[in-house]
């Protein structure tokens, strides 16, 4: 009995509560372990999280926006006619310190040049440090665009271009061109450590990194020299979370306090839950279903509307995105600026689409292959279904569509080179910039391999496009963009399906978290009262 | 002994070349090229893919890429992670610590549990308790894991806010250098009051988890292994001399009973791995089991191909551990007999 009443209290001891702690800390629930520390050489949101406390970039988004602001450059100008770009930088910022390195110098000119270099040129030291691999740098067109970066004095730096772009501002504000610093990297060649400088991050962020156990946890502490929107917390914890039922039991249970991404199943019960916190907004994102635009019957705008009207894409965001999307009008979604909500739907019209086919003189039954993606997408959540839900649509006005698909690597490459008749695909925006969606339907990524995917060209269309990288003024831009949704809608080169709602969660008590339209997390001015 | 031992190691080197073989082309038989899978809606140039295949060795017939992989494996070199370009033996050791700690609490647990429970049900046999524990054990043995860690997670944790939902410690209260990487050693060094009990917290639900099939199955063979004893003729002559019930059952029956029970639970090293796998993900346990996990979405060839080495090596490790003691204490093994 005695033993029994020891043991008792043995385990009342274990399940009892853990002590209070005394410095405030903020503990976001991630998805997953980085890849590394440096935005550079990997892709993954995840990992872009990950490095957001620690760094900054020239521009920056305004937190919960995709609205260019100014970062460690506190102002910019634009010259010959968007070609060349000289940015002012900010004196007096301060790098983080860690374990064994002190910095003894602010930030300045030199950091900008090497974290630029790293990723352009070849003789940089640090090119080939972790990998080499700059996705984004080449998917970004940087190597392409720029045609010179130099320094004219420690605060300035000025960036030729070898054709206007002033899309490429919002380039700036992304991941990938994080300023680390140069100094750091010095120290590390110097010690024979470089690969630390991707596993260790110093940098000029809002948070200072203190360590990081794989697929455990990343912590980081306040930087109270910081420049921008401060730290409310004196830490921030990523608590490495794979599971999304573990990472909204951890919510629910106070285990942590932003979770980034809850499933949408669970997303009704999160909102009936007063102790926490669901905030949403459609994505920065498209997903449609191209044309071959090379083929015929295709080639008819005739066709593509009557096809288009075929589809009930109500019952596809009801069915497959369950509730968590929205119809797709125009290319851009609606938060991005220049979207123009003017533009009329594409009604479901099955009748109307039968008409159509018949005038433009289709013969049914039609037999076409429809491609259908073959893994889950952030816009698609389902390729499978929504491909089944379109042939059974398509079905009741005579066209037998054969569902089609390949290994994802195989099928991207097989769609950008038109190997379809017509295909599901999407796209998630980089940086927020319209140019950065519109681009997907200009004349040069028409090419085999490029982006465009129905391989629709029109000179209207592309030529705006162009223009519109040429107009510093954002309201002029606008204009020309509001005239390209207007061809694009009317000439039907694709049917846009929908842009996915993205869902985060928080406790009730964390205040000033915003979500971000990229998709990413950044938790400087984030308290938790 | 030693002739039975070098038996065994011989015969551990066909398996290890089969192995190498199997690791080699499982990952090359799941669709996906490590280069295109890191790609997203962007695409990649044919010229960027060509240099990039070529960097990773990609491009080489995939014998020379086989034998490649051989020489290194053989000079203890299991490569580089494509992901985080980390040595994979590097990742592997930091992770496999709480991969350790985890499995062998979940054996304490099965164990613990197991024998007893087997034990008490041969010797009531046809009881109640005997006919709710088989019932039991075999819900236990077929439970899928994840249904299990989920339902747990959601009782105990959320709904009766017991235990902690996920992780190794409390992330918010204790910070401190892990030099073992064993949580609990490591909470004990750290001298941080209260840092122990927390990790032994983190770990109840993630044991009874990973320990519940392992359970299952030492219950019953304990208790089938029970019933042949006890009907032996030593067990009677022991009763017939007047020993107490205890002696006879605890001393007697229960020690020749553990025999088979030891090979189980050798044997069940290979299946906890497996079930680690699961429960790792469950309960965001950073071990091997979620390591490997995220290597295949990668196609990350280097770390999928060293850590499933590595961990077979535990598995073959082990179980040629396990033979041996079972050799030692049973000559007939070692005799061939």
């Amino acid at each position: 009995m005695k033993s029994l009443v020891f043991a008792s209290l043995g385990l009342a001891a274990l399940l009892a509560g853990a002590p209070a702690a005394s410095a405030k800390t903020l503990v976001y629930c991630s998805e997953g372990s980085p890849e590394n520390f440096t935005p550079a050489i990997n892709t993954t949101g995840t990992s872009f999280d990950a490095a957001i406390p620690v760094y900054d970039q020239l521009t920056e988004f305004r937190r919960g926006s995709t609205e260019v602001v100014p970062g460690l450059a506190e102002s910019w100008d634009i010259a010959d006619g968007g070609k060349t770009i000289t940015f002012h930088l900010r004196k007096g910022v301060k790098f983080g310190s860690y374990k064994d390195f002190t910095p003894t110098r602010d930030f300045n000119a030199d950091d900008v040049l090497f974290s630029i270099n790293r990723q352009w040129k070849d003789d940089s030291p640090y090119h080939n440090v972790s990998g080499g691999k700059y996705d984004y740098f080449s998917d970004m067109d940087m190597p392409t665009l720029l045609d010179s970066v130099a320094k004219t004095d420690d605060y300035t730096v000025v960036v030729k271009l070898k054709e206007p772009n002033v899309a490429i501002l919002a380039n700036f504000a992304m991941e990938f061109m994080s300023i680390g610093s140069a100094e750091y990297a010095d120290f590390l060649l110097k010690k024979g450590t470089p690969e630390q400088f991707d596993q260790a991050p110093v940098g000029t962020g809002a948070f200072a990194f203190v360590a990081y156990q794989k697929d455990s946890v990343i912590r980081y502490k306040k930087n109270p020299d910081y420049f921008g929107e401060k730290a409310l917390v004196d830490d921030l914890v990523f608590a490495i979370t794979p599971d999304a039922t573990a990472r909204y039991a951890k919510l629910k249970a106070g285990e942590c306090h932003v979770n980034g991404y809850p499933r949408p199943a669970d997303i009704a019960e999160m909102e009936k839950d007063a102790s926490l916190k669901v905030i949403h907004a459609p994505g920065l994102n498209i997903a449609y279903w191209a044309f071959n635009n090379t083929r015929p019957p295709f080639d008819k705008k005739e066709v593509r509307q009557a096809l288009s009207m075929a589809i009930d894409r109500d019952a596809i965001i009801k069915d497959v995105y369950l509730g968590a999307g929205v119809k797709a009008k125009t290319l851009i979604p609606p938060t991005m600026w220049s979207q123009d909500d003017k533009i009329a739907d594409t009604p479901y019209d099955p009748e109307k689409a039968k008409a159509m086919l018949a005038a433009a003189g289709v013969k049914t039954p039609l037999d076409i292959d429809l491609w259908y993606q073959p893994v889950q997408r952030p816009y698609n959540p389902n390729g499978k279904r929504i491909g089944e839900m379109m042939q059974a649509d398509l079905a009741k006005i005579g066209v037998n569509a054969k569902l089609v698909t390949f290994e994802w690597g195989e099928y991207r490459k097989r769609l950008q080179n038109a190997e379809d008749d017509t295909g599901q695909m999407g796209w998630t925006g980089d940086n927020g910039d319209p140019d950065n969606f519109f681009f997907l339907l200009g004349c040069p990524d028409g090419k085999p391999a490029g982006n465009n995917i129905p391989k629709w060209c029109n000179a209207e269309f592309d030529s705006l496009l162009a223009k519109a990288r040429t107009l510093p003024d954002q309201a002029e831009r606008a204009k020309l963009y509001a005239r390209m949704q207007e061809i694009e809608h009317d000439d039907e080169p694709e049917l846009l399906i929908a842009h996915s709602i993205v869902y985060e969660a928080t406790r009730a008590n964390v205040v000033g978290y915003k979500q971000s339209p990229i998709g990413t997390h950044a938790f400087n001015g984030v308290d938790v009262k | 002994m030693l002739v039975y031992f070098l038996r065994r190691l011989t015969l551990t080197v066909p398996t290890f070349i089969a192995l190498m073989f199997v690791t080699f082309a499982a990952i090359r038989l799941v669709p996906g090229d490590p280069v295109e899978v890191r790609v997203g809606e962007h695409g990649i140039s044919p010229e960027r893919l060509v240099y990039f295949r070529h960097q990773l060795g990609l491009d080489l017939p995939v014998w020379q890429q086989f034998l490649d992989y051989c020489w290194r494996l053989l000079h203890g070199d299991f490569g580089v992670s494509l992901s985080t370009q980390q040595k994979v033996l590097t990742e592997f050791l930091t992770l496999f610590p709480a991969t350790i700690e985890l499995s062998l609490c979940a054996m304490l647990f099965a164990i613990a549990i197991g024998v007893p429970a087997g034990a008490v049900a041969a010797v009531k046999r046809g009881s109640l308790f005997d006919q709710g524990l088989m019932t039991v054990s075999l819900f236990g043995y077929s439970m899928p894991i994840f249904w299990w860690g989920l339902l747990l997670i959601m009782f105990v944790s959320v709904k009766l806010e017991l235990l902690p939902v996920a992780g190794r410690i409390d992330l918010i209260n204790y910070y401190f250098d892990q030099p073992t990487g064993f949580m609990l050693i490591d909470s004990l060094l750290s001298g941080q009051s209260g840092a122990f009990l927390d990790a032994v917290r983190h770990l109840i639900l993630p044991a009874i988890v990973l320990g519940t099939v392992p359970l299952g199955v030492i219950a019953r063979m304990t208790r089938s292994s029970m019933l042949e004893v006890l009907s032996e003729d030593y067990v009677r002559t022991a009763r017939a001399k007047g020993l107490s019930p205890f002696r006879v059952i605890g001393v007697h029956a229960l020690r020749n009973a553990l025999l088979p029970v030891v090979t189980v639970i050798g044997l069940s090293v290979s299946s906890l791995l497996a079930g680690a796998v699961l429960t790792e993900t469950i309960f965001s346990w950073p071990g091997v089991g979620h390591w490997l996990i995220e290597s295949i979405s990668r196609r990350d060839y280097p770390a999928l191909q060293g850590g499933v080495m590595l961990v077979s090596t535990v598995v073959i490790g082990v179980n040629l551990v396990v033979d041996l003691i079972y050799g030692a204490i049973n000559p007939r093994i070692r005799h061939g007999r």
